[in-house]
């Protein structure tokens, strides 16, 4: 399969990705190319211009400033997933970017382009929106920083303009008290989730003192299942708690779930509470651990 | 496809030589067809012809190559087309089967998701790369013995896969070896002897 012609570029420096982009409207940024190569193939995208980021060096790394954790936005999922501050820090984020396609996949993959792209059955947008990242993005009225909650919008759309570059995603790092965990049911051959379920949990005086679950892979954007937070808040978090807290996550799923031959609407819909119950008793192990 | 004429006569030597001979008679055959252009190195990696051509400067198996492509060729076309490294397969075309997996800079790709500009300036291995002269690499030997293939369309990804992996951990266990080797597929369900292979292959590789 050959992609639509197309020109190509490559940005040397950020500076020099935005003057690509406004020099060539209608461009599309290219970064591992996972999500991006493959549409183009199927020409379901045929971008005129393709402005390769993959080099940029400002927009690579792994790196703490104070109580959060910035990650560039072309770092890959792989280093993610070997992160030791992750893994300690934010736990879910580590954990689901380990779960991504696999190894190959993962050694090209990147969180820019995977927040960029949006796609619903998508582990990270799930993982960002429990965590409470924010993404930022540059463009030609500068940088802004857009909550992960506000950022993800609809099936492959999302806040960022077309003129804008996700440079960083920024995620807390967890604290005393606090721990987070992902858990997927994965389509058996492309590794997509069918259900994600992120949760970060915290813990005070053996009472749950807050709580951020989010589901994916079910509805067109990850979304925050807020009545099963407000249920677990100032409960023990022991097996019942949970379990009940997880039962709700039904009625904020409304009739948003979409089904496809695999996994029906209904099924995704009745399955999701075993994976919510699943994230938050893990989150709360490692919160009691923390 | 149109490429299937300009592949085929290299293919149908490929496979015969592979009949005749097995494994390492195929590897011997690509190597000497593969035309040496030693001083170009030096050049930068990807020079912008015009906006819809680059040149591109890279290293596959050790030997600097240097060729003017569209900018749509994926690196698992210039690998099959333009050097006629065909060992390296075309299986979905969709990074969901493994075949094409080779390794760039240490790290294992699906060649058919990316770009040959991306991989310019680096350095790739495909599994022309890995016998030295007549004698096959461990990882190779270890597939031979333990039958790890059926139709053997899939062994070159499944190798390359076991190579990334194993230079990383050396000593793994079996559960780590199937994760590893979770991306690339084979038709036959030859997996049992794939992991065998793999296993052999790591005591192979530390002895």
């Amino acid at each position: 399969m050959y992609s639509a012609d197309f020109d190509y570029h490559r940005a040397r420096s950020l500076a020099d990705a935005q003057r690509l982009l406004a020099a060539h409207p209608g461009a599309k940024l290219l970064a591992g190319g996972h999500s991006l190569i493959p549409l183009m193939k199927l020409r379901l995208a045929a971008p005129s211009a393709v402005i390769d980021i993959g080099r940029i060096p400002e927009l690579r790394g792994i790196s703490r400033s104070g109580d959060s954790i910035r990650i560039g936005a072309l770092t890959t999922h792989a280093e993610l997933a070997a992160s030791a501050d992750l893994q300690k820090s934010a736990a879910a984020l580590a954990e689901a970017a380990g779960l991504v396609g696999d190894p190959a996949v993962r050694s090209r993959g990147t969180i820019g382009g995977n927040v960029a792209h949006a796609d619903p059955a998508s582990d990270l947008p799930t993982v960002l929106v429990a965590l409470d990242a924010r993404i930022t993005a540059v463009g030609p009225k500068g940088e802004r920083t857009i909550s992960a909650d506000d950022f993800f919008t609809g099936i492959m759309t999302t806040a960022l303009a077309d003129d804008e570059v996700v440079t960083a995603i920024a995620v807390p790092a967890s604290v005393r008290g606090q721990g987070s965990a992902y858990v997927k049911f994965a389509h058996p051959a492309s590794r997509y989730a069918v259900i994600g379920a992120a949760a970060l949990v915290s813990i005070a005086n053996n009472r749950c003192s807050g709580a951020r679950v989010a589901l994916g892979g079910l509805l067109p954007h990850a979304s925050r299942v807020r009545s099963v937070e407000k249920a677990l808040t100032g409960k023990p978090l022991d097996a019942a708690a949970i379990e009940a807290a997880a039962a709700l996550a039904q009625a904020d799923l409304g009739s948003n779930v979409a089904g496809d031959i695999y996994a029906s609407a209904e099924y995704r819909t009745a399955m999701a509470p075993v994976y919510v119950k699943r994230a938050v008793a893990a989150a709360a192990a490692r919160a009691g651990l923390a | 496809m149109a490429n299937d004429d300009r592949e085929k006569s290299e293919r149908s030597v490929s496979r015969r030589a592979f009949l005749k001979g097995g494994a390492i008679a195929t590897g011997a055959l690509s190597a000497a067809l593969i035309p040496a252009v030693g001083a170009e190195a030096q050049l930068p990696d990807a020079v912008e012809l015009d906006p819809r051509h680059s040149t591109v400067a890279l290293k596959v198996n050790g030997v600097a190559y240097r060729k003017e492509i569209p900018n749509r060729t994926t690196l698992l076309q210039f690998l099959r087309e333009d050097l006629k490294l065909t060992g390296t397969k075309m299986g979905c075309d969709r990074m969901q089967c493994g075949a094409c997996t080779v390794i760039v800079n240490g790290r294992n790709v699906y060649s058919c998701t990316t770009l040959a500009v991306e991989a310019a300036g680096g350095e790739v291995l495909t599994i022309e790369g890995l016998a030295k002269d007549d004698v096959l690499h461990p990882i190779q030997q270890a597939f031979v013995e333990h039958s790890g293939y059926q139709c053997g369309f899939c062994t070159s990804g499944q190798i390359m896969s076991t190579k990334v992996f194993l230079d990383r951990m050396p000593n793994p266990t079996e559960d780590q070896a199937r994760l590893a080797l979770s991306g690339n597929l084979c038709r036959c369900a030859a997996y049992k002897k794939i992991l065998e292979s793999v296993m052999a292959a790591s005591r192979l590789t530390r002895a």
